[in-house]
């Protein structure tokens, strides 16, 4: 039978596929460039306060090399190189940028700006607390989180679904919806005796407003027609619920559920900065207090690193879940 | 094919019904959208009904699925009032209205799944796959499939119900002219596979000659119907014969669409 021919996108970026010399070459060359200029640079500081920044170099060179030759042996890692490789030269290229104006010209104003040797050093130095704090931001965030989602389904479901709750439940989220979570540090932190307990109620209530919003609107928004099939195939209200609107929402559902992740992250930071005394928050205001900043840095790098890893999931698990959409939006 | 060819079907009996909705244009006043409809189907019988768009034939398949309510008369299944959808009446819209997050094979059981049956009725989810020859695309989703092919499994899936009557709204009013025509066969097949009756709404006067036993034309505005013409032909019909020709020009003369002569 005749299939539908797939629309194909017309201005869409094609990474590279076919590995070039030059590409392959660039990751090595990079990295040897990178290192010279900073043996060059750093010849007055300690060989010791360096030491590992250099070490890291050579690794990256080394695995280069390695990847070079292994490359006949995997087009899966041929193909990885090709599109991969590119990026990772911009990189170096960014840090041997900042180690130059940093350590090397001396443009920025110390201690506020360490070069790229002192926040890798800080970064292996404090490599436990670092790790301790990751892992308690990482509990925080998930209660919280976890929380606000299931909190901001239900309200979302029964706003969108049922007029009555509309009606006096509309008021209230556009009345308190819009307040950042942040907002309500103050009277949290005087309610709750548990400054971990008060932070992940305010990351729920940061979460909870955009999922309800966008759950309930893609509850509402249903297409009546799939609604008037299903009753005619006999589906009673669990049916229409259930397996009707909120799988016809589930793509509103996820933008709720990736700005909910946003608002998370920084009620996160702000509430860890304040109140609570243990995770990467935390870590970087005591680090500031000691005018340590190769460790602020040093944090903040985690910190990408872990948003990122965590948006990544998410991005991952939608694309599971949604692959009935493929085709039809692209996002 | 044990259960698909038993026989279930039910006589539908439409008597003067109303239907009004607000003016669009003016709230305040109600526009009368069916006047006074009655008609009745006998079980087994396929029956089209043409007329002007905005006449109301989907207003009144809505009342008959009971997805709306009537202001006043009385639709009766067999002897028993319609008062809220059931799937002993299928429907099939024109956009065939697949659930897109559905594979096929689970849009088509959806009717089972959402009286909870599927567990005693598995097997005949094959069948019906099979009836409307879906069989490999089984696991696919709807947006993958041609409209000819995603209006196929919008009847199978009306179909799994066994309805005692099935109620087409334009269902091939989208596809092109060649699928049309090969659709038209495929809906005459399940027909008479299943043996059950079927009002057709169409705006294609071949295509209701060439499918239904009655074919009934509705005025518009107000909403009645006009007038019952029968369709003594016999199938497999010829689209070229005479009669088929004469009827054709017949009904042509009646709407005031055969032109001057």
């Amino acid at each position: 039978m005749e299939a539908k021919e797939d629309l194909v996108p017309t201005a869409v970026f094609e990474p590279p596929s076919v590995l070039r010399w030059r590409t392959m070459l660039a990751v090595p060359v990079a990295a040897a460039l990178a290192l010279a200029l900073h043996l060059l640079i750093a010849k007055r500081e300690l060989p010791l306060e360096t030491h590992s920044y250099r070490l890291f170099f050579i690794e990256i060179i080394g695995v280069s090399i390695v990847l070079a030759l292994l490359r006949r042996f995997s087009p899966a890692l041929r193909r990885w190189m090709a599109s991969m490789w590119p990026i990772f030269t911009a990189a170096i290229v960014i840090v041997c940028v900042w180690d130059v104006i940093t350590l090397g010209l001396r443009l920025l104003p110390l201690p506020y700006f360490p070069g790229p040797s002192a926040v890798l050093r800080s970064l292996i130095n404090d490599r436990a607390l670092l790790l301790d704090s990751t892992w308690h931001s990482l509990g925080l965030l998930l209660s919280g989180y976890t929380l606000g989602v299931i909190a901001g389904l239900i309200s979302g479901i029964c706003i969108g679904w049922s007029s009555p709750i509309r009606y006096w439940g509309m008021p209230i989220l556009k009345v308190v919806g819009p307040v950042p979570a942040t907002a309500w540090i103050p009277l949290a932190l005087v309610l709750s005796p548990s400054a971990i307990v008060s932070s992940a109620a305010l990351i729920a209530l940061a979460v909870w407003f955009p999922v309800t919003m966008l759950t309930s609107s893609g509850i509402s928004n249903t297409r009546a027609s799939y609604l008037d099939v299903a009753r005619t195939l006999g589906a009673g209200r669990w049916y229409l619920i259930f397996r009707v609107a909120i799988p016809a929402a589930l793509p509103n559902i996820f933008i709720g559920l990736f700005m909910g992740l946003g608002a998370s992250f920084l009620t996160l930071v702000v509430a860890e900065s304040v109140g609570v005394k243990s995770g990467l928050g935390w870590y970087v205001s005591w680090a500031q207090g000691w005018a340590e900043y190769g460790k602020v840095f040093a944090a903040l790098i985690i910190m990408a690193a872990f948003f990122s890893t965590i948006m990544t999931i998410l991005f991952k698990a939608r694309d599971r879940v949604l692959v009935w959409q493929k085709g039809v939006i692209k996002w | 094919m044990v259960a698909v060819n038993e026989v279930e079907a039910s006589s539908l009996v439409v008597r003067d019904v109303k239907k009004s909705f607000p003016a669009p244009d003016d709230p305040l006043s109600r526009r009368q959208v069916l006047d006074g409809i009655s008609f009745s189907l006998a079980a087994g019988e396929l029956v089209s009904l043409i007329g002007p768009s905005g006449c109301g034939k989907s207003t009144l398949l809505r009342l008959i699925a009971g997805l709306d309510s009537a202001d006043s008369g009385n639709l009766l299944i067999g002897s028993n009032p319609i008062t809220a959808p059931n799937a002993e009446r299928g429907l099939v819209f024109q956009d065939p209205n697949l659930f897109p997050w559905l594979t096929v094979r689970r849009n088509i059981q959806a009717g089972l799944v959402a009286r909870g049956v599927l567990r005693e009725k598995k097997n005949e989810v094959d069948e019906f796959m099979r009836l409307v020859g879906l069989e490999v695309f089984a696991n696919v989703y709807p947006h993958h499939l041609s409209g000819g092919m995603a209006q196929r499994a919008a009847l199978a899936r009306a179909l799994i119900n066994h309805p005692k009557i099935l109620l087409l709204d334009e269902p091939l009013g989208a596809l092109d002219a060649f699928t049309r025509m090969r659709m038209q066969d495929e809906v005459l097949r399940l027909w008479q596979a299943r043996l059950t009756t079927m009002l057709l709404v169409t705006h294609d006067i071949d295509e209701a000659i060439y499918m239904s036993d009655r074919i009934m034309i509705m005025s518009v505005r107000p909403g009645r119907i006009e007038r019952t013409i029968a369709v003594d032909l016999a199938r497999p019909r010829q689209r070229d014969s005479a009669d088929f020709l004469r009827l054709r020009s017949d009904i042509l003369n009646y709407l005031h669409f055969a032109g001057e002569s």
